[in-house]
């Protein structure tokens, strides 16, 4: 087996040492007593927020509050003034005694524009964070990884070889959630995904990321603004305001709170049209279910769908067909 | 005695790391069952990865049942083997099947960089793209030199539109802000040039012409070469990159749809401020450096410090000073044209950026160099030699 050993050699010899192992842990982000200041200008202040495992965390607030920043802190962008965060069992704000362990190599992050490396393709760019961790892997296997995480996340084929400057915006985002996907990490970072797609598009990445979610057994720290995405996908939704984490919960429990900024916020106009499309969503999948059964039985089922139509738009202010 | 590998990973923790492994087992009917083993992931597929690509053996069935951990390239390597040998695959975890269904419509076709062509076609092509450049180029420059034309005349009848504001602040940044490099750079020019002549006229006895040298070289052609030199390094390539730049993030355009001319707004300032600002700084530049080669002749000929000025205003010729002078716009112009040319030629990426502001700096110091032998020759054959 001189082959097998020569094999092993040389695969150890590229390799880059000890990696993280997977994460067992309840809580993949812990954040405590966290503070931010720009100057004088304060935008954390004692803030803490802890994310469970395989969980869509939605982190919503007002612009400005400092979603951005919160996010930037735990992955190690912003280095916060005081405050402790731990991310997948390491502490991010610490000394770094563990630095022979790298954290990133865990997590994939999408930044709100792309962040897509310009003069790479966009194959080139999955490839970017695995040639850096895992210089071990042949160019073969590394290729036809490149290339499935591009299909996985929704691109064609031919994407594979264009260049940022030829995708479009919804496109970008695609191939920076590829990238960020590139090493099968457990803690998947979106800044905003669906700002700036059409309706359909957004809907379309929503369910992807839903998707990715399930199949991937990830956990997501999702920043966005965008009601439908958290009555969609996300299991909990994180509010910031106040400098602060004000309430962390599932949507009927924040509605249940009567900050006047929640209030506000899901009983907006726009809160109330994607409750709605949410509900409407439902009893549409339900009524096609009754539907079908109905049509095995009975002949009369046109009189009573349509009647089921009815009573389903009635509440419906934003219009439409159900 | 022999140790298994184990032990010595243990002793260095640089290869502490559990890698996959697999056996092989003949079954009957032909072909073989792959036993795949421990995790399955990104992290550890490496040596497995290689192996396998090396087994030649048909496989008749892949079995999953002793993988401990799985990921998508786990799942990928795993359906990819089944596909190429038609081989099923045993013993997989819900993950893995999850996993294995997920990838099962992403296809391995596909390129990752844009198919490239071979060398027969590629140095054709190559050579037919600089050609066709070079046309494009020449008709993009006359393009963009009748829009400059055609906004000064509209600014010459229409002062009010002029971006006074603009233009103080590239004044600024063009000539007071360069000022403090510029007059280092001369004065250490200008003793250069006295220590040379000097060393070189003492052998002659004739040291006292060091002063003719230094005043007519720098009044002539050093001053204004240097310092030309220097713009086009400091504000060519700053126009390049600040244009290229307002055009990657679409700033350009977005003056475009607001009415506002970018060649009025962005060029004119820029080339105004270049043309007025290439002659004093040129001036100053020949100056310090006369001042430069006085302060040598004072410590090394010992000749005074006001000595050497006053004997520069007689052997100087006042037309040495109009040469210089006569010069500087004309390179300032080509400066702040090729600095903004290129900026404006900025599409796509950040790399394109970095290329045209090199490529305008390059450009700039040729042609100043390529204007400046035409303009000794042609001064010298109208008689102020």
């Amino acid at each position: 087996m001189t082959a097998r050993q020569d094999i092993t050699n040389a695969v150890e010899g590229a390799a880059l040492g000890e990696v993280a192992a997977h994460f067992a842990g309840p809580h993949p982000i812990v954040v405590e007593g966290l503070v931010n200041r720009f100057g004088d200008h304060v935008i954390h202040e004692n803030l803490s927020l802890t994310v469970n495992r395989g969980e869509i965390l939605g982190v919503v607030g007002g612009s400005g509050t400092g979603k951005s920043v919160l996010m930037r802190s735990i992955i190690g962008l912003q280095i916060p003034q005081a405050g402790s965060i731990e991310v997948l069992g390491r502490s991010i704000t610490g000394d770094g005694d563990e630095g022979d362990v790298d954290i990133r190599s865990r997590w994939g992050v999408l930044f709100q524009g792309g962040a897509l490396f310009s003069t790479l393709t966009v194959a080139e760019n999955v490839e970017v964070p695995l040639k850096e961790f895992y210089p071990e892997i042949e160019d073969e296997l590394r290729h036809e990884i490149a290339r499935y995480k591009v299909m996985l996340s929704g691109l064609p084929a031919e994407a594979a070889s264009k260049y940022p400057s030829e995708l479009s915006g919804g496109m970008r985002k695609r191939a920076g959630l590829a990238r960020a996907l590139s090493l099968d990490p457990e803690l998947l970072f979106l800044d905003e995904p669906t700002a700036g797609l059409d309706p359909i598009g957004a809907a379309a990445f929503d369910r992807l990321t839903k998707e990715l979610q399930e199949t991937l057994g990830l956990t997501v720290f999702l920043i966005t603004h965008d009601l439908d995405t958290l009555y969609e996908i996300c299991d909990r939704v994180a509010v910031i305001a106040e400098k602060q984490v004000i309430a962390v919960g599932t949507i009927p429990e924040l509605l249940a709170t009567d900050h006047p900024w929640i209030q506000d916020y899901f009983n907006g106009p726009r809160g109330r049209a994607a409750q709605n499309s949410q509900e409407r969503g439902r009893a549409v999948k339900a009524d096609q279910a009754v539907k079908a059964d109905q049509a095995v039985y009975s002949d009369q089922t046109g009189t009573a769908a349509s009647a089921d139509d009815a009573s389903g738009t009635m509440d419906n202010p934003a219009g439409g067909e159900a | 005695m022999h140790l298994p590998p184990q032990c010595f990973y243990r002793m260095n923790p640089q290869l502490m790391r559990e890698w996959a492994d697999f056996t092989t087992e003949a079954v009957e009917g032909g072909g073989m069952t792959l036993s795949l083993s421990g995790p399955l992931t990104v992290s550890s597929i490496g040596i497995v990865d290689r192996r396998l690509r090396a087994l030649d053996a048909p496989l008749a069935r892949i079995d999953l049942s002793a993988v401990t951990e799985i990921d998508t390239v786990g799942a990928w390597t795993a359906w990819r083997l089944s596909e190429e040998h038609g081989a099923e695959i045993v013993g997989a975890s819900d993950q893995a099947q999850r996993l294995i269904s997920a990838l099962r419509d992403c296809g391995v076709a596909g390129d990752i960089v844009p198919p490239r062509h071979d060398l027969v076609r590629r140095v054709p092509e190559a050579v037919g793209e600089l050609v066709v450049g070079w046309g494009r180029g020449t008709v993009g420059v006359t393009a963009f030199l009748g829009a400059i034309l055609v906004s000064v005349w509209y600014l010459i009848r229409n002062p009010r539109k002029m971006r006074m504001k603009a233009v103080v602040r590239q004044l600024e940044l063009v000539g007071v802000s360069a000022l403090g490099i510029i007059g280092l750079m001369s004065f250490l020019v200008g003793i250069v040039i006295a220590q040379q002549g000097a060393v070189q006229l003492r052998q002659f006895g004739a040291e006292i012409y060091t002063i003719n040298l230094t005043g007519r070289l720098s009044m002539r052609e050093l001053g204004v070469l240097m310092t030309a030199i220097m713009v086009a390094g400091r504000s060519g390539s700053a126009f390049a990159a600040q244009i290229g730049t307002m055009k990657l993030t679409e700033e350009v355009d977005a003056m475009r749809t607001i009415g506002v001319s970018p060649v009025e707004a962005l060029i004119i300032p820029r080339v105004l401020a270049a043309v007025v600002m290439m002659p004093l700084l040129g001036f100053y530049a020949a100056a310090v450096s006369i001042i430069g080669g006085a302060f040598l002749a004072m410590f090394t000929l010992e000749i005074p410090f006001f000595t050497f000025l006053s004997r520069i205003q007689e052997v100087v010729p006042i037309h040495d000073v109009w040469v210089g002078m006569v010069k500087a716009p004309f390179f300032g112009l080509i400066i702040a044209l090729s600095g903004c040319y290129q900026g404006m030629q900025v599409k796509a990426n950040a790399e394109e950026v970095g290329l045209r502001t090199t490529m305008a700096v390059v450009q700039a110091i040729f042609m100043v160099i390529v204007l400046d032998a035409f303009f000794a020759v042609f001064f010298t054959n109208v008689g102020w030699g």
